[in-house]
């Protein structure tokens, strides 16, 4: 079938979907965004994270019918200007780099899309909040410190930046 | 497969007739994790997110009417505060991103033992709203809709549109035994109501019998038993006798998650805690009027 959707703010059109596949499958497989990771493809580790219509969901638990004419938000939509050459991480993605919080990288886009709602909705987030927030996503490598520090440096960059 | 995706509830109702083995689809967050590991290859499946009026819910006072494809999140939000027991229970299933997509609609499609909102929808008496193209609505007191593991009430050309149930009358509770905080089948669950005015105990057991349950006899023996005019303090025999009468109306099995007798020993400590918490709620409400 045809998937008609908008992917990083550009719209797109897919076709010879399997009706029975995932958005997270479309993503990778066919539209070549292979930030996404596909790890367990059940929800239980977080790594496929991405916005739908600004909610963020397990992508592999989405049909990839299911975005028809909606908004998908990916790791690689991050980043300012991220398609041209001068391409800026986002605040999130820096604050990752910076505190350690990357090891083979696997966890991290669905971790750094998870943060990235966070922050947005969160301003300040306490510990708490940062842990229950984070809860859907697995890291086998950090032991999650570090991962805490980005998500708290992340949160304090993105006060002052606005103040 | 075909990809069935209704702009409407009439068009669900009508392609539901037409294809009874189309699988309905909301969340996903069931339907899709079977579809990725090759367990289902349904024929058809039958994509309901694009109906709004599924997503959103109604609040006469007297009812509220919540369409089966409020995403826990929402329902946190925006009914914790009149359901209180059910976001008690939300607020344990999966994780964030779980919680953006799963619905009370489709756990009561999976009607899986462990589903978290049984317990609750059970112990406020709440009622499915089953319609079909053929027959119209039929309405499904919850006790009445979990008809084996994981099988329910409903007929092929039926889809589940909402559930009722009243805005709470008193103190609600949900308490569930896991490994940890978030991402965890319950090995066993618990959930009571008060309906103060009624007079009377609701309760619903989870992941401790073929289906959900409500414990009955716990139930009649604490509406009798309970001091409910004069809100004076439990007896701790009667907590201890409602735990007993729990974990006596469970029919657990022992399993991966945890043994039968665990299940029952857990059943009659949650149930008398959460009793506990209720009443304690209940008392404190006079003493505030009462000021
Ligand atoms: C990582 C993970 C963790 C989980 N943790 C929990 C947990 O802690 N507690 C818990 O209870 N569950 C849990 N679940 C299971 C699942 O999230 C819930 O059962 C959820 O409520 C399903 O809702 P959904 O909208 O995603 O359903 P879907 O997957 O879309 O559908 C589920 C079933 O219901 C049917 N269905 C859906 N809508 C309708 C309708 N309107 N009419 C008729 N049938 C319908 C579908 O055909 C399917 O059989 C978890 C799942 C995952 C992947
Ligand atoms: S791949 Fe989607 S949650 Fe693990
Ligand atoms: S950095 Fe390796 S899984 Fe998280």
């Amino acid at each position: 079938m045809r998937v008609n959707v908008t992917v990083n703010g550009a719209p797109q059109t897919v076709d010879d979907v399997w009706e029975g596949e995932s958005l997270l499958y479309m993503l990778r497989e066919r539209m070549g965004l292979p930030g996404s990771k596909n790890a367990c493809e059940q929800g239980e580790c977080g790594s496929c994270t991405v916005y739908l219509d600004g909610v963020p969901a397990c992508s592999c638990l989405v049909a990839a019918g299911q975005a028809e004419g909606r908004e998908v938000r990916t790791v690689e939509g991050l980043a300012e200007g991220s398609t041209g050459a001068d391409g800026r991480l986002d605040p999130v993605q820096e604050a990752f780099v910076e505190a350690g919080a990357v090891q083979c990288g696997f966890c991290t886009p669905g971790l750094v899309v998870q943060s990235h709602d966070l922050i947005s909705r969160v301003p300040d987030p306490s510990d708490a909040e940062i842990r229950e927030a984070l809860a859907g996503n697995l890291c086998r490598c950090t032991g999650y410190e570090k991962i805490l520090d980005a998500v708290r440096l992340a949160a304090r960059r993105r006060a002052e930046a606005s103040a | 497969m075909d990809f069935l995706r209704p702009p409407t509830w009439a068009d669900a109702l009508a392609a539901k007739a037409e294809h009874p083995d189309a699988v309905p689809l909301q969340g996903g967050t069931d339907v899709m994790v079977e579809l990725n590991f090759g367990a289902r290859r349904p024929a058809a499946l039958l994509d309901l997110t694009r109906i709004a009026d599924l997503a959103g819910w109604d609040d006469d006072g007297g009812r509220i009417r919540v369409g089966a494809g409020v995403p826990y999140a929402r329902l946190i939000d925006g009914l914790g505060d009149r359901l209180p027991g059910l976001a008690q229970a939300a607020r344990t299933v999966g994780s964030p991103q779980i919680r953006n997509r799963g619905t009370v609609g489709g756990n009561l499609g999976a009607a899986s033992p462990a589903g978290d909102s049984h317990p609750p929808l059970l112990a406020a008496g709440a009622v499915v709203e089953a319609e079909s193209a053929a027959r119209g609505t039929r309405m499904i007191p919850a006790a009445e809709f979990y008809t084996g593991v994981k099988r329910n009430a409903l007929a092929p050309d039926e889809l589940i549109r909402a559930f009722w149930t009243p805005p709470a009358p008193g103190p609600q509770y949900f308490s569930k035994i896991g490994t940890r905080n978030a991402m965890v089948i319950a090995v066993c669950s618990f959930a009571i109501a008060l309906h103060p005015e009624e007079r009377r105990v609701g309760t619903g057991i989870g992941s401790a019998a073929p289906t959900p349950v409500r414990a009955v006899a716990a139930e009649e023996f604490l509406s009798a038993e309970l001091d409910w005019e004069g809100r004076t303090p439990l007896a701790v025999s009667a907590a201890q006798r409602f735990g007993a009468l729990v974990a006596d109306a469970a029919a657990p099995i022992d399993d991966v998650r945890g043994t039968a007798d665990y299940r029952r020993h857990a059943l009659s400590v949650m149930a008398r805690r959460t009793l506990t918490w209720a009443w304690n709620d209940h008392a404190g409400d006079s003493r505030r009027e009462a000021s």
